[in-house]
């Protein structure tokens, strides 16, 4: 992540070919993020809508109205998503954050066979994981309830939560603790007042993560749900084949939240503060 | 006013090197500044973060005033540590730095302000409140890390090279402050420093390390009339050494026969140790010898003469004055004040016990 540089004032004629720069680049970002997301809003108010017509040729509320009706269970999937997205967020920050710390500040035998390991839920596909994990989450009753597919989202999440918070606390200087302490400040009084504030913006930006990779699995909710848990994704697969105009419809909700938090945190995610340096700088 | 204690005093970080602080007796006055000094991983930081609870000793005890603190955690012992790269929190702005340590002390908020207040005129820097650390400037810096420091009244206040990281020009104006609060308030002070200058001119009392161990404690003038060492003579620089045998008051060189009243020697091998000012050209009598002039500069204040006496030489610092008197080539005669003699053990391998007192 970087951010350009602000323009100076007093260099006019190179002010504006940068701005103008800056402004093609905006858009030709704005382009390519969000006008895949066009169509599927168009999906969800058509009717009737074929090949060659550039628009619809009709227009409807259906899809809409589905989506809000109590028997596509929409708003129940929605708040299941949600729920889980929520509870693997906590999970993760609660095992990443201290698992991130140990990591980055301090050396250890075998800690680069660690730093792989984490990686290895990244890198092995998710299916071939959980296809082992399926029995063991069947032995012990996991299979088919919200707690088995939060506990199985954070297998793709915990080690990005783990890794963000390594990097900010290998930028982290400890002794900013051992100040505070020797200031009078407690233990948990020096993690509040001082560790905290500093290491926050990465704890948001791993949340943040987390919250989203949780929000959009299907493959593990599938598998570990049993049909049992329906989230989104779920429903959304059920219908993009059958009913593109409510899969459309789906996929704009499925969306929002995405573009919400990424709204609410985007002043931790830019490169300006300090803490993230160290994601900042990858 | 606390006096500090470290007795047998022990840091071992790792079992295959040497310890980095190895059985260090140290009595640090009540009220006075005392620096630790010592070339850079002697074991002074480390000393110092045990001192503020920081650090866990390997071995060995610090009282204050008597009694062991070593169960005390840091934010209960009194002991505020300000560390060298000063480590304002980033996200606070100046007036919660520095009322920091009494919010931790659950002081109500009307107190610490004014507090804060009174602290930022004691540090000249008033109005400073709301402005975030990184818009001051390293030595505004490190002037509010040492009002955070002590608006918490501490027993003890320990400056980890409080003057390094600053330029010529700030570095004397925050010795003067220093001093004057130190004085002011009458907190028992101990700084790290790597600077025999900057020790000798702020301290009461200077405490020499050398890997970890104590070579001398002695007021600051010690370390130049009368070190234990070659090796402390030679960190103070500036010294000539000339090897030699002592007995019964005079120290029998390859250049003559010197009259030597002070050395810490009883009688053997030995080493005269004379500073460039103590040297007197062109007066003969008792403790002369004959000596050519090989060089001299003239620096204005003083003016510096390189001698050869036999096959040794020596340096002369002497009143500017001087240097029209004597010429490049001159034979002229070299007096050695046996006041200011100070006769030492002759190697560095045995070295003779701390002097204390």
């Amino acid at each position: 992540m970087t951010t350009a540089p602000a323009p100076l004032p007093g260099i006019a004629p190179r002010t504006i070919g940068r701005t103008t720069l800056r402004w093609a680049g905006i858009m030709g970002l704005l382009a390519f993020l969000v006008a895949p997301m066009v169509p599927l809003f168009i999906w969800s108010i058509s009717f009737r809508w074929f090949y060659p017509d550039i628009l619809p040729s009709e227009y409807s509320a259906r899809a809409w109205e589905q989506v809000i009706s109590p028997t596509n269970n929409v708003i129940g999937a929605t708040g299941q998503t949600t729920l889980i997205a929520l509870l693997c967020t906590v999970l993760s920050v609660l095992l990443g954050v201290p698992a991130g710390r140990a990591l980055g500040l301090h050396n250890f035998k075998g800690k680069r066979i660690v730093e792989v390991l984490i990686l290895a839920p990244i890198i092995v596909p998710g299916l071939a994981v959980v296809l082992g994990i399926d029995t063991m989450f069947i032995r012990y009753g996991l299979s088919g309830n919200i707690l088995g597919v939060t506990l199985v989202h954070l297998v793709p999440t915990l080690p990005y939560m783990t890794l963000v918070m390594s990097g900010v606390y290998a930028n982290y200087d400890v002794d900013y603790e051992l100040q505070a302490r020797s200031l009078g400040a407690g233990r948990w009084a020096t993690q509040r007042y001082v560790t905290l504030p500093a290491v926050f913006p990465g704890v948001v930006v791993g949340a943040l993560f987390t919250f989203l990779i949780s929000w959009s699995q299907y493959v593990l909710t599938l598998l570990i749900g049993d049909g049992q848990v329906e989230t989104l994704p779920i429903l959304l697969f059920n219908f993009a084949r059958s009913e593109p105009a409510i899969a459309g419809a789906l996929s704009v909700v499925f969306i929002l939240p995405g573009i919400l938090v990424l709204l609410l945190s985007s002043k931790y995610l830019s490169g300006d503060s300090a803490a993230v340096g160290g994601i900042g700088n990858i | 006013m606390t006096q500090v204690t470290l007795s047998g005093l022990t840091k071992i970080f790792d079992q295959k090197s040497p310890p980095a602080v190895d059985n260090l007796d140290l009595e640090i006055e009540s009220g006075k500044l005392t620096a630790l000094l010592g070339p850079s991983g002697c074991g002074k930081t480390t000393t110092m973060k045990m001192i503020a609870g920081l650090l866990r000793p390997t071995a060995g005890d610090i009282l204050f005033d008597g009694d062991s603190i070593l169960s005390i955690k840091p934010e209960e012992r009194g002991a505020v540590m300000v560390f060298q790269n000063y480590l304002l929190f980033p996200y606070m702005n100046i007036a919660d730095n520095i009322g920091f340590g009494l919010k931790m002390r659950k002081v109500n908020k009307k107190e610490i302000r004014s507090r804060v207040q009174d602290m930022l005129d004691l540090v000249q820097l008033p109005g400073f409140e709301d402005r975030k650390p990184n818009q001051l400037s390293g030595g505004q810096q490190q002037r509010i890390a040492l009002a955070r420091a002590l608006i918490v009244q501490p027993n003890v206040l320990l400056l980890d090279e409080p003057l390094s990281n600053l330029d010529a020009h700030l570095r004397d104006e925050m010795r003067v402050l220093i001093r004057r609060i130190q004085t002011e308030m009458g907190i028992t002070t101990v700084f790290v420093t790597h600077d025999q200058e900057e020790a000798v001119v702020l301290a009461d009392k200077v405490a020499l390390l050398f890997d970890g161990r104590l070579q001398q404690f002695d007021a600051p003038d010690s370390f130049y009339d009368t070190p234990n060492t070659v090796d402390i003579a030679t960190f103070f620089g500036g010294t000539n050494f000339i090897p030699g045998y002592y007995l019964d008051g005079t120290i029998t060189t390859d250049i003559g026969v010197f009259d030597a009243p002070n050395s810490l020697v009883p009688e053997g091998d030995a080493v005269l140790s004379i500073r460039p000012e103590a040297v007197d050209l062109g007066e003969g009598g008792e403790n002369s010898v004959s000596g050519t002039v090989l060089s001299h500069v003239y620096a204005g204040r003083y003016a510096r003469f390189q001698i050869r006496i036999g096959d040794i030489e020596i340096e002369a610092v002497t009143e500017p004055g001087q240097v029209k008197l004597f010429a490049d080539g001159d034979n002229i005669p070299v007096k050695f004040d046996p006041d200011k003699i100070w006769v030492l053990g002759p190697n560095t391998a045995e070295q003779p016990a701390a002097t204390t007192g």
